[in-house]
């Protein structure tokens, strides 16, 4: 059950398009700060497959300029 | 049968990977803000007030800002001007202001009349206190009085305490609940460099390339701060290793996780002080120049029993007579004892050996909660002094604490029997200088220390001690072998005022129960891990007849005829009792910040000297009390040298055997702050972590058929207590292991613990005794 967050840098001007797409998918949570273009993103999937696939997912954006992984975690699913 | 314990355990990792990512995002944009998250709860269109504290919970000391809208807090965020957190909270500091409005707040003073509590008014309440101590101060001695107070009590409040005990009454008998938790800390720093509290601050985080973790669950116990770790790994790459008996969150994250049997870190940290000077990695010219080497005396005992006393008799030797006695200290033969490989020995040794890489060593109650661990604090200090990795940026020897103001109150005001503000009652020149700052005659005060806090339990179990004012804290729940000293407090003939927020067992105890005020209810300071004091003002009004326990000390003094020493005026009492403070710290080694600076920015460490901080103690590159002409000047002693202790590995007081075969150790949550008597009043943090349950591991679970949830009957010599299982959730001991968080005050692991203590600081060892496990 991985949960993990990231820095996301928006291309240009994306900021707030993309802060859209991503609260549209499956599996994220996010956080655009106020007054800076980068948003906080939290991904939460139920296994290491589903986690692979959402960041092949994340990967497509092309609104996404940078994405860097802070931390990691991977939780017991009882739990 | 109970629910799973950690139903909403993932709702808090994932605020943990957020507050990593703001964190993160705070350094790379200084003045980031992230208002969905930080604002979260405000109503729309509230038109706050916004105003600045330091949080009320744990030691890191982060700066809130508190929304207020009609004479009521309703909002807390991070304070984005905080050097501590940059804007960012935990989970119990974002909930901190719900604290202050649980259903069941003490509004009204209650005393006991035939066996049920009666309100009164605080004016009687308080009448009824002074006339109390009075008459047990007559029939039974001034001794037979005592105050037993808390990390949690602001500066002010320790500061009358101690004025009225000490220099006004003229008992010893000042204790608060930081001897349970921070007591080794400070025994550690004076042994090794003669002055109390870290040498470095939080920015060393900032430069460090390697974390070491001494038992240290800072994932849980200190988020904030873990998340400024994580923060750098991801920047800089930095290493964090987890040394530890039990693998939790923090195990988790870091980058490496080493096990050790309970009580051999002693052991594990003599073996990398073997590696480092037998691989030449010792900074020769360091030690030279600015260490001496010592031993004190072994087979210390435990403290089991009453009226126990030792003092330790130090003796210098060479570093010749010193390297010999690490021969036995090998990684070879230390392996076999602690349960830790060679090669991890070797690799933690290494870190530390590398003369290009900066070592930051954290801990908090694993070392300090330990029946020898002043021992190892010595030990830890050894291992920065023989690499001389110390007293400079990134390189930071840094003991943690769990309470807002341990340091602030307790080890700065020095709230403990045998301190004064300024130095220790054993001293003249001391006792001189405080009592001319408190207008008493120097002959008030005792020469002799006379209670630590569990042999103060005892000496009120035993009737030598007949009142005890307890003030902010919960010892019905935190002393060790606790029913002893509970039943000690129900004896006959025995008077217990306790001053609170709210009912706890505690009060259960009490004759007399006082109303306090919470945190920004009143006015204070809180003095943090840092050596940072930050101010706080009164944001809202107290519940009912609520008062401060600065104002009911001053109330009670004035009553007993102080009012000469009780002079302050009820509009200024703050700043006049925090300016007369300030005159024990006045000189280049401790000197605290004026008030004007505490209120105009986000507190100050000290020492504050020509209108600056000093970040890092004893180098003097940036510490203006150094004098002795060189780069480092450790002057805590008299010769301006730090010692390396020859300390040896001892067993603890009681180990598993074949009646007893588990460790029991005890500790905390994230979602609990202590003993909860705040945060299981606050709904979100009771429902993810409704009660308290014991920890096994899997194999010893699967052995006795137990699962997550079964009911388990935990058995040791001082009694019995049931809690329900939880098998691989949020922590896994090792094998024979088992861990119970002691905040549920429905089931009470204390009661099952043992009172040893380290004989040098007197703090007991909440991690280590002998239990048998069985399925309900």
């Amino acid at each position: 059950m991985p949960i993990k967050s990231y820095l996301v840098h928006p291309s240009e001007g994306k900021k707030d398009q993309l802060a859209q797409k991503l609260s549209n998918m499956e599996h994220c949570e996010v956080l655009p700060a106020e007054n800076e273009e980068v948003l906080i993103l939290v991904t939460e999937t139920n296994s290491k497959q589903e986690e692979e696939i959402l960041k092949e997912n994340l990967e497509q954006i092309s609104d996404i300029k940078l994405m860097a992984m802070v931390s990691g975690f991977d939780t017991p699913k009882n739990t | 049968m109970y629910q799973s314990v950690h139903t909403n355990r993932r709702d808090f990792i994932k605020k943990m990977a957020m507050l990593s990512a703001m964190t993160a995002a705070a350094s790379m944009f200084p003045g980031i803000i992230f208002a969905k998250e930080q604002e979260k709860g405000i109503p729309a269109g509230a038109n706050l007030d916004w105003k600045k504290a330091p949080c009320r919970f744990c030691g890191v000391g982060c700066g809130v800002l508190i929304g207020t809208e009609n004479g009521k807090a309703i909002a807390v965020k991070g304070d984005p001007k905080s050097p501590v957190n940059k804007g960012l909270c935990c989970v119990k500091g974002y909930h901190s202001i719900m604290a202050m409005y649980g259903k069941d707040r003490l509004t009204k003073p209650l005393v006991k009349k035939n066996g049920r509590y009666v309100q009164t008014s605080m004016k009687e309440a308080l009448d009824l206190v002074a006339s109390k101590m009075q008459e047990t101060i007559k029939d039974h001695g001034k001794d037979a009085v005592s105050i037993y107070g808390s990390g949690q009590w602001t500066i002010p409040d320790g500061y009358v305490a101690s004025k009225l005990f000490k220099g006004c009454i003229g008992t010893n008998n000042v204790e608060a609940n930081a001897r349970l938790c921070m007591a080794t800390a400070v025994t550690g720093f004076l042994t090794s460099f003669g002055l109390d509290e870290p040498m470095g601050c939080y920015e060393d985080i900032d430069h460090a390339d390697t974390f070491v973790l001494w038992g240290n669950n800072m994932a849980e116990m200190h988020p904030v701060l873990f998340s400024r770790l994580l923060d750098q790994r991801l920047k800089r790459g930095v290493k964090i290793i987890d040394f530890a008996t039990r693998t939790t969150r923090t195990s988790m994250a870091a980058d490496k996780s080493i096990i050790f049997n309970p009580q051999t870190d002693l052991a594990v940290a003599n073996a990398i002080c073997y590696e480092i000077i037998n691989n030449g990695w010792m900074n020769k010219a360091f030690v030279e120049e600015h260490c001496n080497f010592s031993k004190g005396l072994t087979n210390m005992g435990y403290g089991l029993e009453d009226n126990y006393k030792f003092t330790d008799k130090p003796e210098s030797i060479s570093f010749e007579d010193y390297k010999a006695f690490l021969e036995d200290y090998t990684p070879e033969k230390v392996s076999k004892l602690t349960g830790v490989s060679v090669k991890d020995i070797k690799y933690l040794a290494a870190h530390f050996g590398n003369p290009n890489k900066k070592v930051m060593s954290f801990w908090c109650m694993g070392m300090n909660q330990h029946s020898r661990g002043t021992w190892v604090n010595n030990l830890v200090y050894n291992i920065h002094l023989l690499t001389g990795k110390i007293s400079s940026p990134g390189n930071s020897p840094f003991s943690l604490t769990g309470q807002p103001s341990a340091c602030g109150t307790v080890r700065e005001v020095g709230t403990l029997t045998h301190k004064l503000p300024h130095g220790v009652v054993m001293n003249k020149e001391h006792r001189e200088f405080a009592a001319k700052i408190w207008d008493v005659p120097v002959e008030n005060i005792p020469s002799k220390p006379t209670y630590h806090t569990v042999e103060m339990f005892r000496a009120l179990d035993r009737g030598d001690i007949r009142f005890m004012w307890i003030q902010v804290t919960n010892p019905m729940v935190t002393m060790p072998k606790l029913k002893r000293y509970r039943d000690g407090a129900k004896k006959e003939g025995r008077f217990i005022v306790v001053s609170d927020i709210y009912p706890t067992p505690t009060t259960d105890i009490a004759d007399v129960i006082l109303p306090s005020a919470m945190w920004v209810e009143r006015e204070g300071m809180y003095g943090n891990s840092e050596r940072r004091t930050q101010y706080f003002e009164q944001m809202v009004e107290p519940p009912g007849e609520a008062m401060s326990d600065t104002m009911q000390l001053i109330e009670v003094a004035k009553r007993m005829g102080y009012e000469k020493q009780f002079y302050y005026k009820d509009e200024t009492h703050i700043e006049e009792i925090y300016t007369e403070y300030r005159r024990h710290h006045d000189n280049k080694k401790h000197n605290m910040a004026p008030l004007e600076v505490l209120k105009s920015q986000s507190g100050a460490m000290w020492p504050y000297v020509d209108g600056k901080e000093t970040k890092w103690r004893f180098n003097a590159k940036y510490d203006p009390a150094c004098s002795n002409g060189k780069d480092f000047h450790f002057y805590g002693k008299k010769d301006g040298k730090a010692i390396i202790w020859q300390r040896p590995y001892e067993p603890a007081a009681e180990e598993p055997d074949t009646e007893f075969p588990y460790w029991l150790g005890t500790g905390r949550v994230v979602e609990h702050w202590h003993t909860g008597s705040m945060t299981r009043r606050i709904p979100v943090l009771h429902q993810a972590m409704p009660h308290a349950y014991v920890e096994l591991h899997p194999d010893d679970a699967k052995r006795m058929q137990i699962r997550t949830g079964d009911n388990v009957k935990l058995t040791t010599r001082r009694g019995e207590i049931t809690l329900p299982a939880s098998v691989n959730e949020r922590g896994v001991p090792a094998p024979m292991q088992v861990f119970v968080p002691f905040f549920d005050e429905n089931m009470l692991i204390n009661d099952i613990t043992l009172d040893s203590f380290c004989p040098i600081s007197k703090e007991p060892d909440y991690k280590k005794c002998a239990v048998k496990v069985e399925k309900a």
